[in-house]
């Protein structure tokens, strides 16, 4: 442990700490844009930056370790000044058409411009534009929104590993785009939607979510990914009682990465074709049953089959989407009261 | 044997010393003198200036601007055992020939520590070298504990001469205590800073002295590899080091058991694209790994976490030829040169509005103005001196006022300059300063590496407000907002690039604002360089007529009949400036 001071407090932290973490421990937000915990720590944004006393420079405090004695102004006239042309300099680059931007209100540039009270940009000139990259079939690209904060690269190669994106050009000219600036069909991308959900501006948007409601206008319901027996927890966004997209939720054992499956492959819930009861073929037609009914004729033939013709009449198949628990069961049960180790499971999905 | 020493640096090649070398083969082989001239083809001398340049021993006798027709008369008075006056250097004040290279008043004020091979023996020849005392540190070091060696660099004060001005041995000291199965020793010769070349020269032209300080190095921290990081523009560099690690690995000096101790050491060239950022520690190390070169923060710092994230020791071309220097003279007479805190010597490359343009090798702690004005000759074309710009792109500038400042590290950044790698850029009264911080800030803006929010916005729209100024363009409070930008650039940037950049602009505006203002509100350009700025006239009081000035305009923009005064048509002028030039009568005036 070390003591350090921050804003004139004094606090006492684990010492492999930065600055960063330290402040959000107790309860001081300095604000971030390129941070994101389980991520390489990149320091490109520069938003985080604060005043040590005796180092001339401001400092990034997501890369800075705390150091015994530390004394740490988060919100000083300096660090102000510095964050508020970072601010101006972003939004001179920046596509500003926020009144109907999808993340208008869940944005963090427009959070900290409030936050410091940046109402414009003195610095007019040059400001790049690029086409909407809509060529993808679940989530949009838009560069001239982009503030190459480089989350998505970073997500796409430490935890997908797909390492699709990365910087183009340099300078001024840098675009964050994937190799050859080529639609992600001619990437490794896995659609996994990662990037989306680290993206912290409007850059990387669901197609599903695009002119289907205001941020505040959609709740966020904590569910279980129905796919796998991994069991990923996600955020379902629900707007008026219908699922219009995902993301990540980090509470769970998958720490918020997703899969296409969960982040895109929810379709299926609001699906006119989903069976909703169990159905009995009579004369060659599914009929309407109940669950009763249904499980005692299933009841009634298994122990038909099995004395007509032996535990070897059968073969069970079992799904991915069980739990362990469930495929034990299962496979306990085609064992034990089929008498037959023709069991098998589908994860070749 | 006398040795005709003839310079075969880059410079000097490009004014065919190549050619010159070659008829002096072909001369003493007609006449059969191979046995009592000895002929070389060395590394840079330094005076760029008057190359291609020759120097014959045993006399030192130095010979300027030589070309391949000269050969025949330098032989025959060579021969006789004479001085070939003509080409002697020609002291402009004077007007004296000069005789010996040690008279020549670029070279009084120099002390050649580091370059002391440079010009003098064959770069693509160990045995020259090694005649030389080459590799006598290493074996020296050898015989001594790591730690020694690391004492004998603290006791010298030797600091990085790439920019930064570290404690190199303090440096070592870090790399030696981080443990790790392998460590690397990496050199870092990616020399960005546009107009800067002694890293290039010390590799064109003493290639073993690099090695050499790089194999210290590598004994010192405990490294078994070394890299050397060159950029691509280099290829003589990048050849002549190439032929030196194969010799030296053919004579024992690199490889395995290195003179019978148990030191392995082997150095792999990796070849820049030429990007500046890439001289940035972590960025060269990226690069070396094959990934984009973009700085990342530290900690950790190299020392602990380098390349392929082993502790590695990153130095500059220079500082790691000082260091078979100091192992030769021994840390306290080295430490003996320079100032308190400034040890040893510098090399400078003196360029812009100076008569003497070169390379010169300087105790540290030597004024500005001896550097200028004795080595440097002076401005040229007999201007007044008006300011250098010291340390490249992420210098400043330096004034008048400045010229007694002792060059070291520390005095140079308390006047808002820096040492940087050793570019010495000298400005007369024609340099528009606005122009200057213009053209260098288009320099980094274009060097950014994109990676973080205020260098790579900001020094765009740094920029864009100066382009607005030289333009006609700017108000009052484009000067506070460069101003405050350039702090802020200076203060949150990642790497050492974009916290320097505003550099040339924050200097000019502290030192020159005048030229700012004028420039914005009179739309005056004073050194009547901003060429939007300009407006040419024709003072009819003055003006013969005689239509020289008509004649030469491009653009036709210049009218009048014989026995008429010539009238300037302001919107097809282009400013070039030509016919103030053409009239012989002075009659013409820009404002
Ligand atoms: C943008 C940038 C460019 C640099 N370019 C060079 C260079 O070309 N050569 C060099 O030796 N150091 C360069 N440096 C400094 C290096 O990062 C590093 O400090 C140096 O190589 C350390 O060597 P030294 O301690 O021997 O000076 C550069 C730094 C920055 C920020
Ligand atoms: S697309 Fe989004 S996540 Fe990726 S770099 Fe741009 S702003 Fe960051
Ligand atoms: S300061 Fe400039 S060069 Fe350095 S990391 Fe930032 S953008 Fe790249």
């Amino acid at each position: 442990m070390v003591s350090i001071t921050i804003n004139g407090n004094q606090y006492s932290v684990p010492a492999d700490y930065s600055i960063l973490k330290a402040a959000e421990e107790n309860g001081i937000n300095i604000p971030t844009l390129c941070y994101e915990e389980g991520l390489t720590i990149t320091g490109s944004c520069r938003m985080c930056v604060v005043e040590v006393k005796g180092v001339r420079k401001l400092l990034a405090s997501c890369a800075t370790p705390v150091t015994e004695g530390m004394e740490v102004q988060t919100e000083s006239e300096r660090v102000i000044s510095a964050r508020r042309d970072i601010l101006r300099l972003l939004i001179a680059n920046h596509d500003l058409r926020c009144l109907t931007c999808e993340r208008n209100g869940d944005c963090r540039l427009q959070d900290y411009c409030y936050r410091y009270k940046v109402e414009d940009t003195p610095y007019k000139g040059d400001k790049k534009h690029y086409p909407i990259d809509t060529d993808n079939h679940f989530f949009i690209r838009d560069y001239s929104k982009c503030i190459k904060c480089g989350k998505c690269v970073s997500i796409c190669a430490e935890v997908n590993g797909a390492h699709v994106y990365d910087f183009m050009e340099r300078g001024f000219d840098t675009k964050v785009t994937s190799a050859f600036d080529d639609t992600l069909q001619e990437t490794t991308c896995t659609a996994c939607g990662m990037c989306v959900n680290v993206c912290p501006v409007g850059a990387l948007v669901e197609k599903s979510v695009l002119w289907e409601g205001r941020p505040w206008e959609v709740k966020k319901v904590t569910t279980t990914c129905s796919y796998c027996g991994v069991g990923c927890q996600l955020k379902l966004k629900v707007k008026d009682d219908r699922i219009i997209g995902v993301t990540a939720d980090k509470s769970g054992s998958n720490l918020g990465h997703l899969c296409a499956k969960g982040q895109f492959g929810w379709e299926y819930v609001h699906s006119q074709d989903r069976l909703t009861d169990p159905l009995i073929k009579r004369n060659g037609v599914f009929e309407k049953a109940s669950w009763e009914e249904a499980l005692t004729y299933v009841a009634h033939r298994l122990q038909g089959i099995l004395q007509e013709r032996g535990g070897q009449a059968f073969a069970g198949l079992s799904s991915a989407k069980c739990t362990n628990e469930e495929n034990y069961l299962f496979q306990k049960f085609m064992r034990t009261v089929l008498h037959t180790n023709n069991v098998d499971h589908c994860a070749r999905l | 044997m006398k040795e005709i020493l003839v310079c075969g640096g880059t410079g000097c090649i490009s004014g065919d010393s190549r050619l010159v070398h070659d008829a002096l083969e072909q001369e003493l082989s007609r006449q059969g003198l191979e046995a009592e001239f000895k002929l070389k083809y060395t590394g840079c001398h330094g005076f760029c200036e008057q190359g291609p340049v020759i120097l014959v021993t045993p006399k030192d006798n130095f010979y300027c601007k030589v070309a391949p027709q000269d050969v025949p008369n330098l032989i025959h008075q060579l021969k006789e055992g004479k001085v070939y006056d003509e080409l002697l250097y020609v002291e402009p004040t004077t007007n004296e020939r000069i005789l010996t290279r040690h008279d020549v008043p670029f070279y009084k004020k120099q002390q050649r520590l580091v370059l002391k091979n440079c010009g003098i023996i064959d770069p693509e020849n160990i045995d020259d070298y090694l005649s030389s005392c080459g590799y006598k540190s290493l074996q020296k070091v050898l015989k001594l504990q790591p730690e020694q060696v690391i004492q004998e660099i603290k006791t010298s004060g030797l600091r990085g001469r790439g920019g930064g001005g570290f404690p190199t041995g303090t440096k070592w000291d870090f790399a030696r205590k981080s443990v790790a199965d392998n460590k690397y020793i990496i050199c870092n010769a990616d020399e960005g800073d546009p107009g800067a070349f002694m890293d290039r020269s010390l590799s064109e032209g003493d290639p073993h002295a690099v090695l050499e300080g790089m194999l210290i190095a590598g004994y010192a921290i405990g490294a078994q590899e070394g890299y050397i990081y060159i950029r691509a523009e280099y290829p003589l560099a990048v050849k002549r080091l190439s032929i030196a690690i194969e010799q030296a690995k053919a004579r024992g000096y690199l490889g395995k058991n290195l003179l019978g101790s148990k030191f392995d050491f082997s150095i792999k060239i990796k070849q820049g694209a030429g990007a500046f950022v890439c001289g940035e520690e972590t960025a060269l190390m990226e690069s070396i790994q094959g990934n984009r070169g973009m700085p990342r923060p530290r900690p950790p710092y190299p020392a602990v976490k380098g390349l392929w994230d082993r502790p590695s020791n990153i130095n500059n071309v220079e500082t790691l030829a000082n260091v078979p220097v100091i192992m030769e003279m021994g840390s306290e007479r080295y430490a003996q040169i320079g100032t308190e805190k400034s040890k040893g010597t510098k090399i400078f490359a003196l360029t812009g509005k100076v008569n003497n343009t070169g390379l010169a090798e300087v105790p540290m702690g030597i004024t500005l103005r001896e550097v200028v004005f004795d080595i440097g000759g002076g401005v040229s074309d007999g201007k007044k001196f008006k300011a250098v710009q010291i340390g490249g792109p992420s210098g400043g500038c330096l004034t008048e006022e400045h010229l007694d400042l002792p060059i070291d590290y520390d005095s140079l950044l308390e006047a808002g300059a820096m040492m940087g790698s050793g570019g010495l850029v000298v400005m007369d009264e024609s340099t528009c300063m606005v122009e200057l911080a213009r053209f260098f800030l288009s320099f980094s803006r274009h060097e950014s590496c994109g990676k973080c929010t205020p260098c790579r916005e900001g020094n765009t729209r740094l920029l864009e407000i100066l382009q607005r100024i030289v333009e006609g363009n700017g108000e009052m409070e484009d000067l506070d907002r460069l101003q405050s930008l350039g702090e802020n650039i200076i203060q949150s940037s990642l790497c050492g690039l974009g916290q320097t950049a505003p550099n040339p602009i924050l200097s000019t505006l502290k030192y020159f604002r005048q030229e700012y203002e004028l420039h914005v509100k009179n739309k005056v350009c004073p050194a009547g360089v901003c060429k939007a700025l300009l407006s040419y006239k024709v003072m009819e009081d003055k003006c013969k007529a005689c239509g020289l000035c008509k004649k030469s305009c491009p653009t036709e923009a210049i009218t009048g009949e014989k026995k008429q005064a010539h009238k300037i048509d302001v919107s097809k002028c282009a400013q070039c400036g030509v016919c103030m030039e053409k009239c012989p009568f002075d009659a013409i005036i820009r404002g």
